[in-house]
């Protein structure tokens, strides 16, 4: 660890880009965007990494010690958590870039397959017997808690925000889930490639993506009555930046995730971009309308994040703790 | 270090600097790491152990994972016996390629095992679509598990009996049988008792190899709390938890009984050692 870490102190001609799991294809079609757009503004050449997992073990790497210089993570309790556990990053972090930080959105749809033979419309259909749901564990998962959380407001909206119905609802909801895998693209390959399971609860973009590569219809994107507005947050690792030309290219890299053509960039990768400027129609035609509740509404996520994922939080009660 | 009670005779000088370095190094890579983990674990306390430990799920995962590596190293034990065996004794075509296989489960990173094996197991799976079939289900339930720890900890007991069996005569063994012996005789009480030691020795490092095993299993477990959660990740979930003091718990939890269990296994390894002579 020491090792990597003064190796990597010294070449600086590189970034390094945390994220997670389904955040790949995008950010490799965005560093070359920004590579050369950044060469183009005169500076000399620079090479971003990136690194991936799921989000919850992306940010303790970087707590541990990994010298990102950007996160882009799934949840802002990851950024948070670094941000607390560190201070490399101050905890006003969210508010230095638009939009609390969160240059595209995304939400939680059913990936389901074709023609649905199982009949699944909405959240009430994945606890009926006959159906098994596929979605990665909460605890591992950043996309797992966004699952949870939009089949929460869901069942609260449907129970009259009675939070035991809530709870009886999503024990029924986990008890049709198979396999927990630890990470959002575990759970689409389980679904996709080992055909396990009648639904796989995914970040939208996962799900087209997925959709995409299968190619021939095998899969259909279902969008519930009610979903998330998930909003998936960047931010600059202050503490692991050691020169002012990395700290002015690490800025301008999230920085110019909000220009146009990187907004663009990301509504074609299947993230709800704000700005739709230089985006192709087919691009935003594709996604749907639909409510989508904010984390606020569920309390936030400094109050979501242990009360419903922490230990004995509502997760685990679910599995009888 | 040059009084002398150290000092093994030997006819090769240096052993005081050898010994230096190799006690610094055991150090640094073995011992602090572990004695952190304890230091960690004398700072939460007894109390606070025992709570985080005799929670149903800790127990759970942690009787999933010692089970599964027990069933592992015991069909480890008998299969790498007889693929030693087999390889030592006998001479056919692509023998060596065999035998280099068998280090393959080494060099492959455990991730990329657990992948292919599940994709190999997994209903729709090579495998897995026969024993669908059956109405057997492998990929996701224990039995995954089973096969993934079986597969990381194979080569252990063949490359430690393997060079015993090379060793011993198989004058023996002709002996036993002209003298009136049944094969199954021979085998018990001339063969096995020989080879006992060494396959202790790769029965334990199979087991520990497996007891500790993560990048393999998760991907073929399914990972359900009390059902296929293994000790390994609970320990994960835990840091994802941010909560430090509960893993290191369940850290030492697994590092006092794998302890206890190679030390039993070291004992029983004196003991057969003494009882047959052989060192």
């Amino acid at each position: 660890m020491l090792l990597a870490a003064a190796a990597s102190a010294e070449a600086r001609d590189e970034l390094l880009n945390v994220s997670y799991d389904p955040t790949r294809e995008f950010y490799r079609q965005y560093n070359e965007l920004f590579e050369s757009w950044w060469q183009a503004e005169g500076h000399e050449p620079i090479t971003i990494k990136q690194s991936h997992g799921g989000s919850g073990g992306q940010a303790r790497a970087v707590i541990d010690g990994l010298e990102a210089s950007v996160v882009t993570l799934a949840l802002s309790a990851d950024i948070d958590a670094i941000a607390e556990q560190t201070g490399k990053i101050p905890a006003d972090w969210q508010s230095r870039l638009p939009h609390n930080s969160s240059p595209y959105t995304s939400t939680i749809v059913f990936l389901i397959r074709a023609g649905n033979p199982k009949g699944i419309h909405d959240w009430g259909d994945l606890v009926r017997d006959d159906v098994q749901v596929i979605t990665p564990n909460p605890k591992t998962s950043g996309g797992a808690r966004w699952n949870f959380l939009a089949a929460w407001g869901w069942a609260m909206k449907q129970y009259g925000n009675d939070e035991n119905q809530a709870k009886a609802y999503l024990s029924a909801l986990f008890h049709n889930v198979p396999v927990l895998d630890t990470g959002a693209r575990g759970a689409t390959n389980t679904f996709t490639q080992r055909g396990i399971g009648d639904v796989l609860l995914a970040w939208e973009n996962e799900a087209f993506l997925a959709l995409a590569e299968a190619g021939d219809g095998a899969f259909e994107v279902v969008v519930p009555s009610v979903s998330v507005l998930a909003e998936p947050p960047v931010a600059l690792v202050d503490g692991n930046i050691t020169t002012d030309e990395e700290r002015t290219a690490a800025t301008a890299y999230l920085e110019h995730l909000y220009s146009p053509e990187a907004q663009a960039l990301a509504l074609k990768n299947f993230y709800r971009a704000w700005d739709t400027s230089a985006a192709a129609p087919e691009d935003i035609a594709r996604l749907p309308d639909v409510e989508r509740l904010t984390i606020d509404s569920f309390g936030g996520w400094a109050k979501v994040q242990p009360a419903f994922f922490g230990d004995g939080g509502i997760f685990d009660q679910i599995y009888g703790e | 270090m040059r009084t002398g009670i150290l000092r093994a005779p030997s006819a090769l000088p240096g052993f005081g600097l050898s010994f230096g370095i190799t006690l610094t190094l055991l150090s640094v890579i073995v011992l602090l790491p572990l004695a952190a983990l304890l230091g960690r674990g004398a700072t939460i306390g007894p109390a606070e152990l025992w709570t985080v430990i005799a929670n149903r799920r800790v127990l759970a995962a942690l009787s999933l994972s010692f089970r599964a590596a027990l069933v592992a190293s015991l069909f480890n034990l008998a299969f790498g016996l007889l693929l030693a065996w087999v390889l030592v004794r006998y001479r056919f075509p692509g023998r060596r390629l065999v035998d280099a296989a068998v280090d393959l489960p080494f060099a492959l990173p455990t991730a990329v095992a657990g992948i292919a094996l599940t994709a190999l197991y997994a209903p729709n799976g090579f495998f897995g679509q026969a024993f669908a079939a059956a109405g057997i289900r492998i990929a996701y339930t224990e039995y995954g598990i089973w096969l993934a720890l079986i597969f990381v900890g194979m080569p252990f007991v063949v490359r430690t009996v393997q060079p015993v069996i090379e060793e011993v005569d198989s004058e023996c063994e002709e002996a036993s049988a002209t003298l009136g012996a049944s094969r199954l005789y021979t085998l018990r009480r001339v063969v096995l008792p020989v080879l006992t030691p060494a396959l202790l020795t790769g029965f334990a490092l199979a087991l520990a190899r497996s007891v500790g095993e993560y990048g393999s299993v998760i991907f073929i477990a399914g990972n359900l709390p009390y059902k296929t959660e293994i000790a390994p990740l609970l320990i994960v979930i835990r840091l994802e938890e941010f909560n430090y003091d509960a893993a290191a718990a369940i850290g030492i939890a697994m590092l006092v009984i794998a302890f206890t269990i190679l030390l039993a296994i070291n004992a029983i390894q004196v003991w057969t050692r003494r009882r047959i002579g052989n060192g």
